[in-house]
């Protein structure tokens, strides 16, 4: 919350600002900023609003200034009755919503700053996961003027039978890092929860707090309820006066790698513009590069700079001491994943340095806006592409960044599991009847376009599991009464609600252990443990689903090191250190995000405009060169497709830039056509830009001989009958229903006491989602999956476009060997997870081991 | 081949890819853990489970019969979910395990969620039956020439990062125990220790349920 003094604003908004407040501003040396004031305007004309400002606008001071203005001047408490006394309480006046707990905290402690300098009499506190029942109970008692909690504590307080009278009072919200919270199934959560409390409190106004976004009148919606079908928005404050970042690419001396995406060509020039600074923000996009980046600066750091790690699986302590010292100002560099995009201030990152692909222009503003956090300074970014095609994306991604242009996602269609979850907990406080909550939810900005039969759907799987075959009327969760509300059948259905709320499935982790090896190089995987040294260092936390691929002996790169797995006992994996320099698994399984639309649209430009070229390095330019001369550089708007032999296997390279979730259903899509052409495919890997299928079919031949038609095999018709048929039997479809299952209540993640017991009887998702495509495959759950996956998980939408846009538009360029651009896709082949379902040639293939050593 | 074959202290049985064994000599078909009434029973406790898994259990068991055409039908114990599933059945499931019953004779071996199966589901209950050299009994004991069932074995075979798991028969030359059958059975690694009390260290073979054939694999392989 720090500020620096800027124009001042002119009397008729500075008016707003109490005396006291101005007083306190002068005495910091501040004065106010203009968005400051204008949601004070905002406030005074009873409008909710969205403001749009960089980090370090002062942006979390403008939110809570209406709230402080408001709550200074002397209102009357009232008497209330706590059932055993009577306690003088004025009720809650203000909601902070955060998507991080920590940011709650520290938001509440810096609010006390001004509270206590300003002499105000307002009480604020914090309600987290963390928070102790006792105090709990108490905010629900007795609350606080201003409470700072998350979206799942907000579902909790809702659920509870004295929501009415919590709320009854509040007038205002603040959602900070809406731009965030927005875009993943919590936001829809959220956004039930708004709805819920327009009606318990009709007069409360939004605030929310947003970095740039693509499209702010539609995250404006978010804030107000809307009503009779028309688009209500809050109004749009944008905070002016930031000063545009400086970002460089990095001007490697070194020579450019054609694939991977570690960077370790230019640790060197890292290293020394780390040294260079004060403190350096390195942001990575996974977390495997992150420690191997770190392991990588600790060896070379022969000044002793204190670099410091920070990710997403590192204990919570860790990762908080880490934040404390940067905050102290005792780090000169952090080597960090998207962990810290969001999160506290900290005064003096004077640079930020984005290792690899920066995935999204929105994004990459917002990490680079970590650095300095003075409104009127430039921040200082660099970027460290860590391949050819991640050069292209830089530089198309610095132009982006110099129109300001915007590519955040647009705001999402709600969940229907979502929609279950917040339908129990709804009937899990006062009860309800159908067609009020209806129209409630439909205030909600992502659900105002849900059917009423989607609705009904919902409420009746919440009931009785929603299935044709109507058998579950006795063990009904919620009942109608006599009235037509709805309520929860019994206590324990309540209680069940409490422990599973929340949308967010993590992954079943297990704990990772160094021990010594045990001799898995004489062939003694037989499994016992009995000679494993237990206990052993905890290096950290892996995915079950990772080690579940591997077998003993396998090598695989943990904590920065390669490591030989030994065992898995119970929930810990043991594992040695391995003296092979590369890992026999790789473990590397991209960021969480795709490229976006418009940095591909803007690297296919870059790529068919030879004039642009002039502005890339030389290596870079050499290469786009080579391939021009060899094959063909791909259009803007057409498709090249590139077959050519290599070893005894037959190659297709095509390029279609929509990152690699899309490229990888097409990769299945386009297997399983090859598949039918009798092309004999085996195996496709898949980055960001292009896709490689690889076969013992002669392809090129094929097409030579009009046996196979390249536009028929790239036909958008593939998302139809072929989408269908291998989505439904797919893992992913599967782990995507198990999500769904889980946050919309069917199942349990966690267990009253009573039900603990009763672990041993568990089910398996699979099972069940098999049973129920057979049975009843347009249930409710089913469609919520398949949404899902189409638009998360698969990015259908976008290889659909894509498919449209290249339709007999596909160039095939007959190779005799790999061109140019496709080294970098096939140089993956092996680093990269080959895809495909595993499938009985997985188990034929171990059949065949033990046939071999029969016979010899 | 769909299928594999097994040998049992001397006796030759067909392990099919449903998950049933076929003792062609006798005639013989047995089914292990069908569960059935497992949604209904979860339902009761408030796991609204989709209400389908008798349903697809039965038509699974039509399709087996239908191939093998046996003479006699062993359900091997764990036929029901709970000691009321029975009660809980549909008039149409009901009817197709009559007409399953029809011109063959039926066992139900009793197992520790169904101990006191009534006689009016039709054949015959029993605890233990033997033919032959041969003990058919829910809980395998580890004996010689025993098939049991129980602890519906699984298998996790992996290569190259990538896994795959399966309900298995789990086999020596001795004795076997049956993957359970039922549509909402999950499984236990033959790697538990339970399976290293029925059977000598890891010397026996998974034969793993894949999509189109059964792979017989050295549990050593198996995770």
């Amino acid at each position: 919350m720090s500020l620096v003094s800027l124009p001042e604003p002119s009397a008729e908004t500075a008016a707003l600002l109490p005396d006291r407040f101005r007083r306190w501003f002068a005495s910091r040396g501040w004065s106010p900023r203009e968005h400051q004031l204008a949601l004070l305007g905002k406030a005074r004309d009873n409008r909710s609003a969205l403001l749009i400002a960089p980090t370090g606008a002062g942006k979390t001071l403008a939110g809570f200034l209406p709230t402080l203005v408001e709550l200074s001047s002397p209102v009357p408490a009232s008497f209330i009755s706590t059932g055993r006394s009577v306690q003088k309480s004025r009720g809650l006046h203000t909601l902070y919503i955060s998507p991080l707990k920590a940011l709650a905290v520290d938001i509440a402690r810096n609010l006390e700053t001004p509270v206590r300098e300003m002499g105000l009499p307002i009480k604020i506190e914090t309600r987290t996961g963390d928070t102790p029942v006792s105090r709990r109970q108490r905010q629900r008692r007795y609350p606080p003027d201003i409470l700072l909690t998350t979206p799942e504590q907000l579902a909790l307080l809702l659920s509870s039978d004295d929501a009415p009278f919590l709320f009854s009072s509040l007038r205002r919200i603040v959602l900070d890092e809406l731009h965030a919270l927005v875009t993943s199934k919590r936001g829809d959560l959220l956004s039930l929860g708004l709805a819920r409390l327009w009606r318990l409190a009709p007069e409360i106004r939004a605030i929310g707090l947003s970095a740039t976004v693509a499209e702010p009148e539609q995250l404006a919606r978010f804030l107000v309820p809307q009503r009779d079908g028309r688009e209500a928005a809050a109004d749009v404050v944008t905070a002016g006066g930031a000063a545009a970042p400086i970002v460089e690419m990095l001007d490697t001396e070194e020579r450019l790698p054609w694939a991977g995406h570690t960077a370790r060509h230019a640790l060197n020039e890292v290293y020394d513009l780390i040294k260079r600074n004060n403190t350096t923000l390195v942001f990575v996009n996974t977390r495997s590069q992150a420690e191997m980046l770190f392991q990588d600066l600790w060896r070379m750091n022969d000044d002793g700079l204190a670099i410091a790690l920070h990710h997403g699986s590192l204990d919570v302590a860790q990762r908080r001491k880490v934040e404390d010292a940067m905050a102290a100002g005792k780090l000169r560099g952090v080597v960090c994943t998207s962990s810290l995009d969001l999160g506290v201030d900290w005064g003096d990152v004077d640079l930020v340095i984005n290792i690899g692909a920066p995935k999204g222009a929105s994004r990459l503003m917002q990490r680079i806006g970590r650095a300095n956090h003075r409104i009127d300074e430039a921040s200082r970014a660099v970027l460290v592409p860590a391949n050819r095609f991640e050069v292209l994306e830089c530089a198309v991604a610095i132009d982006a960044i110099a129109e300001n242009a915007q590519d955040t996602p647009p705001l999402r269609t709600g969940a229907l599991d979502v929609l279950a979850q917040h339908v129990l907990g709804c009937a899990c406080g006062e009860p309800f009847l159908s067609d009020a909550l209806y129209a409630e939810v439909l205030t909600a900005a992502p659900y105002s376009k849900l059917t009423r039969a989607d609705f009904d759907d919902v409420v009746e799987f919440v009931a009785t599991g929603g299935y044709a075959l109507k058998t579950y009327e006795r063990f009904a969760r919620i009942k109608q009464d006599k009235l037509g509300r709805w309520r929860v059948a019994n206590p324990r259905v309540r209680q069940s609600y409490r422990l599973n709320v929340g949308t967010i499935v993590e992954e079943a982790m297990l704990k990772v252990r160094l021990v010594r090896s045990r001799g898995v190089a004489r062939g003694n995987n037989k499994g016992s443990t009995g000679v494993l040294g237990r206990g052993g260092r905890m290096l950290g936390e892996i995915e079950e689903y990772f080690i579940e691929g591997l077998v003993v002996g396998d090598t695989f790169v943990f904590g920065g090191e390669v490591v030989r797995y030994e065992a898995l006992v119970e929930d810990q994996v043991y594992v040695s250190r391995a003296n092979d320099k590369d890992a026999k698994v790789p473990s590397y399984m991209g960021g969480k995000f795709p490229l976006s639309t418009y940095l591909a649209e803007r690297v296919r430009k870059l790529l068919d405009d030879n004039s642009a070229w002039n502005a890339l390095p030389d290596q870079v330019r050499d290469w786009l060169s080579l391939q021009k001369h060899f094959s063909r550089v791909p259009g803007v708007r057409e498709l090249l497709v590139e077959t050519f032999p290599r070893g005894n296997k037959h190659y297709l390279v095509c390029y279609p830039f929509e990152g690699r979730l899309a490229h990888q259903a097409l990769g299945m899509l386009l297997t399983r056509r090859l598949e039918r052409a009798r092309a004999r495919p085996l195996g496709f890997v898949a980055n960001e830009y292009a896709l490689a299928i690889w076969g013992l079919g002669d392809t090129a031949f094929m097409v030579r001989q009009g046996r196979l038609d390249l536009n028929a095999l790239f036909d958008p018709d593939m998302l139809g009958d072929d989408l269908e048929a291998w989505l439904a039997e797919s893992a992913l479809m599967k782990r995507t229903f198990r999500n769904c299952a889980l946050i919309s209540g069917l199942i349990a993640r966690r267990f009253t006491d009573e039900d603990k017991t009763r672990r041993q009887v568990l089910f398996s998702t699979d099972l069940i989602y098999d049973v129920l495509r057979k049975h009843q495959a347009d249930h409710v759950l089913l469609r919520g999956a398949r949404a899902d996956a189409a638009s998360g998980l698969l990015d259908l939408r976008r290889l659909g476009d894509m498919l449209s846009r290249i339709h007999g538009r596909i160039i095939h360029k007959e190779l005799d060997r790999v061109s140019p651009l496709a080294v970098p896709v096939m140089l993956e082949i092996g680093r990269e997870q080959v895809y495909g379902e595993a499938s009985d040639e997985l188990l034929a293939e171990a059949a065949d081991e033990l046939v071999k050593e029969a016979i010899g | 081949m769909r299928a594999s074959t097994v040998s049992i202290a001397g006796v030759t049985l067909v392990a099919d890819l449903s998950g049933a064994l076929f003792w062609e000599e006798q005639s013989l078909l047995i089914v292990s853990d069908l569960h059935l009434e497992k949604g209904s029973s979860f339902a009761a406790r408030g796991v609204l489970l989709p209400p389908y898994d008798t349903v697809a259990t039965l038509s699974r068991l039509a399709i087996v019969i239908a191939r093998h055409d046996p003479g006699m039908v062993i359900a091997l114990g764990d036929s029901f979910h709970d000691r009321d599933a029975h009660q809980r059945l549909s008039d149409i499931d009901r009817g197709a395990i009559t007409a399953l019953q029809a011109q063959r004779d039926w066992i139900w071996i009793s197992g520790n969620h169904d101990p006191a199966l009534p006689s009016e589901l039709g054949g015959v209950v029993a605890s233990e039956v033997a033919i032959g050299p041969i003990a058919f009994r829910h809980q395998p004991t580890g004996a010689v020439g025993e098939i049991a069932g129980h602890l519906h074995p699984k298998a996790r075979v992996a290569t190259r990062g990538r896994s795959m798991e399966r309900r298995c028969f789990a086999c020596d030359d001795e004795r076997a125990v049956m993957p359970a059958f039922g549509a909402y059975t999950g499984g236990l690694s033959i790697r538990d220790a339970a399976f290293a009390k029925i059977f000598q260290q890891l010397g026996f073979m998974a034969h793993v349920l894949g999509d189109n054939r059964v792979h017989t694999i050295t549990a050593s392989r198996c995770y």
